[in-house]
């Protein structure tokens, strides 16, 4: 479904990706972990076509197509979906409105009529009942005055309402207590089916505790230095980085 | 003959047996305009509003108040409330609902009140927007003769809006009228009161409106100018306001209509403890021009004011915003607060706008301050990345920047029509009437 090929990718001119293999097939859910720095959010940003990132070197593949050639939002009608670190605010654009004009621009990019308003409106009721949201969150602004929590489990309720092929989620893990960690888990795992995948990035082991991955890869200076199961994770939390830093560097 | 002569003389063919207090207004009326004449774009205040569309017209006056019924419907708000309705500056009986007020309230045209010879008409009228405020109200206190006095006894809550609708017809030949509002709120009365100016779709008229409010003691009143006349219609409009101690005035001025719209909202803050909010709107396309001046006038201690006015402007529209905020000397303890915030949509619209603080007080909290701009390309990616292309990303945003401004207003019916309108004023790709409406319909359901 998704192919990385000698990813190189630079900031400001300072490289962060530096060769980056990374192949995922459906019905498969990563997990890429790794110390801060390591470039692990410069990948879902950089499949998802956030400015700022240049890609010096390599493909990305998905389902074929050239992914560095698309707009960003043709990226998203074809499946590719990030759920952000730090979700941004859109103060007076309710859910309600994103939901809706979203999910009619990819029936659109599919050809599909625009979704009926009765069916629409008792999908969105079901999804949010699914992240324990109270409707009237639709009504509110995007993630506007909602806590982090919030803001998260409304990342997911946009990833259950579109339903793409590829989620990838970018340390939707941090700043969740444990109850808010099990609605959003449950979420992502409703994903979970033969024909999609999720790309989960994370910093800490626990997230996985709830998402059981089938591949780890660690990522260490813009490269993934090792990969394994989801018991390379449970390494990883009992050793640390720096036990794979000297593993690579051996 | 000077264009003001040439206005003038249609008043001398109109008036003939006005109560002696109502003629010697006109006079004093008429003098100064014509003493004045129409403003140009040399004066300060005029100075981005060129009224050359007015001063060169020529408007009869209208007679009757005959008004489609199908379209009446369609243009009034569907709303519960006491309605007054003009047609052309002519009151329409037919049309207006006025049984039912409660005791303490009373609503009645000015044309009733000043063929009573209401003393107390004489009494209020004019206190606030005297001859010389403007060419406009010197043109309006000559020619007044129909409009809408409300008056509240002490304590009295009304418990629905008062709904003046003036609507503006297509007519064969344009026509000018010069409405007369007065509200007297006593001591802790309540009101809403909703001024919609509304007509048919090639109305090319002039209207002239003066609106006094006067807020005794305690008193609140929402004030609402919901501004929706046809493309071709003129418009000057001024509201007076006078601010007792620990009142409350709340103003929306919410123009999506009119060729030339030119609104002045002056509010003298006069007690302690009053209160004036300004909530302000305008959507203009096409080569549409609104010209907002505001002023408030702090002239008590610890008084209060917030000011948020926001334009949309598209294609060759232009829009202006001179904001005034005055502080007295030993006017302490106050505190104003004045945004202007723009978004243009088109490289050829124009706005040109002046937030202003004039301080004579030492103690005070002020802030003011003027944007004008394009939208947060932070919040467009964040859009595009859900697959909405950029250019819904960017009406969704302007939809957004309008609900700012809607959120604050209370009348939700008012609300909902202006986000429709705007929603359905973008451009045809932009179109998100359908999303307003699937948001009410969850909402309800």
């Amino acid at each position: 479904m998704l192919e990385v090929k000698d990813l190189h990718v630079t900031v400001e001119d300072k490289a962060i990706l530096k060769g980056l293999n990374l192949t995922i097939n459906a019905g498969e859910v990563h997990a890429i972990m790794g110390p801060n720095g390591a470039g692990k959010s410069t990948l879902s940003a950089v499949i998802a076509g956030k400015d700022g990132y240049e890609v010096t070197q390599g493909t990305i593949l998905f389902e074929g197509q050239d992914v560095l050639e698309m707009e960003i939002e043709e990226r998203a009608r074809a499946g590719l979906l990030l759920g952000f670190q730090y979700p941004v605010e859109i103060p007076g654009v309710k859910n309600i409105y994103l939901l809706k004009a979203a999910l009619n621009a990819q029936r659109a990019a599919r050809g599909e009529g625009e979704i009926p308003a009765p069916e629409f409106m008792k999908l969105v009721r079901e999804k949010s009942a699914e992240m324990k949201m109270d409707p009237s969150f639709l009504q509110r602004a995007v993630n506007e005055g909602f806590s982090g929590g919030e803001k998260k489990r409304n990342e997911i309720l946009q990833m259950l309402v579109l339903q793409p092929k590829l989620a990838m989620l970018d340390e939707i893990d941090s700043g969740l207590d444990i109850d808010a960690m099990k609605v959003v888990a449950d979420g992502v795992n409703s994903l979970r089916d033969a024909n999609r995948a999720i790309l989960l990035v994370t910093h800490y082991q626990r997230l996985l505790n709830h998402i059981e991955p089938d591949h780890v890869h660690v990522l260490v200076d813009g490269r993934i230095v090792k990969s394994g199961d989801k018991d390379l994770a449970l390494e990883l939390e009992a050793r640390g980085y720096d036990w794979v830093l000297e593993g690579s560097a051996a | 003959m000077s264009a003001p002569e040439r206005f003038l003389e249609r008043l001398t063919a109109r008036r003939a047996e006005d109560p002696s207090w109502v003629a010697a207004r006109r006079q004093a009326g008429a003098a100064r305009f014509e003493a004045m004449g129409f403003p140009t774009r040399r004066d300060e205040e005029w100075k981005y509003t060129d009224v050359r569309r007015i001063a060169e017209g020529d408007f009869a006056l209208a007679t009757d108040a005959a008004f489609d019924t199908a379209r009446f419907d369609e243009q009034r708000l569907d709303i519960d409330a006491y309605r007054l309705v003009l047609v052309d500056g002519v009151f329409s009986a037919e049309l207006s609902r006025l049984d039912g007020l409660p005791a303490g309230v009373s609503v009645e045209p000015l044309s009733k009140a000043m063929a009573a010879n209401h003393e107390a008409v004489g009494g209020s009228l004019g206190r606030l927007a005297g001859v010389d405020f403007s060419p406009f109200t010197a043109l309006n206190t000559a020619f007044a003769e129909e409009g809408v006095i409300v008056r509240l006894a002490p304590g009295t809550v009304v418990d629905k809006p008062i709904y003046v609708l003036l609507l503006s017809r297509a007519n064969e030949r344009p026509v000018m009228s010069h409405p007369r509002v007065l509200i007297e709120a006593g001591a802790r009365a309540e009101a809403t009161i909703v001024e919609h100016y509304s007509g048919e779709p090639d109305a090319a008229n002039f209207t002239n409106v003066v609106t006094e409010v006067l807020l005794d003691r305690g008193a609140i009143v929402d004030h609402y100018k919901l501004q929706e006349a046809a493309l071709t219609d003129l418009h000057v409009a001024s509201i007076h306001v006078d601010q007792g101690r620990d009142s409350r005035f709340n103003s929306y001025n919410l123009n999506l209509g009119g060729a030339l719209v030119r609104t002045d909202l002056v509010t003298d803050i006069n007690a302690e403890g009053a209160e004036a909010a300004y909530n302000g709107l305008f959507f203009v396309q096409g080569r549409q021009h609104v010209d907002n001046h505001t002023l408030v006038n702090h002239n008590a201690p610890r008084t209060f004011s917030n000011e948020n006015y926001k334009g949309v402007l598209d294609d060759r529209s232009r829009g202006v915003f001179n904001g005034k905020v005055f502080v007295k000397k030993d006017a302490q303890q106050i505190e104003a607060y004045q945004n202007n915030a723009n978004l243009l949509l088109s490289d050829r619209a124009e706005i040109d706008t002046k937030p202003e603080l004039v301080i004579y007080a030492d103690d005070v909290k002020c802030s003011h301050g003027a944007t004008t701009g394009q939208l947060d390309e932070e919040a467009v990616y964040a859009l595009r990345s859900r697959g909405i292309d950029e250019p819904m990303a960017r009406a969704l945003l302007t939809l957004a920047f309008v609900g700012e401004v809607m959120d604050k207003v209370r009348l939700n019916i008012i609300a909902e029509r202006v986000e429709r309108a705007v929603a359905g004023r973008l451009p045809d790709r932009f179109n998100l009437a359908d999303l307003v409406e699937t948001a009410e319909a969850i909402q309800e359901a």
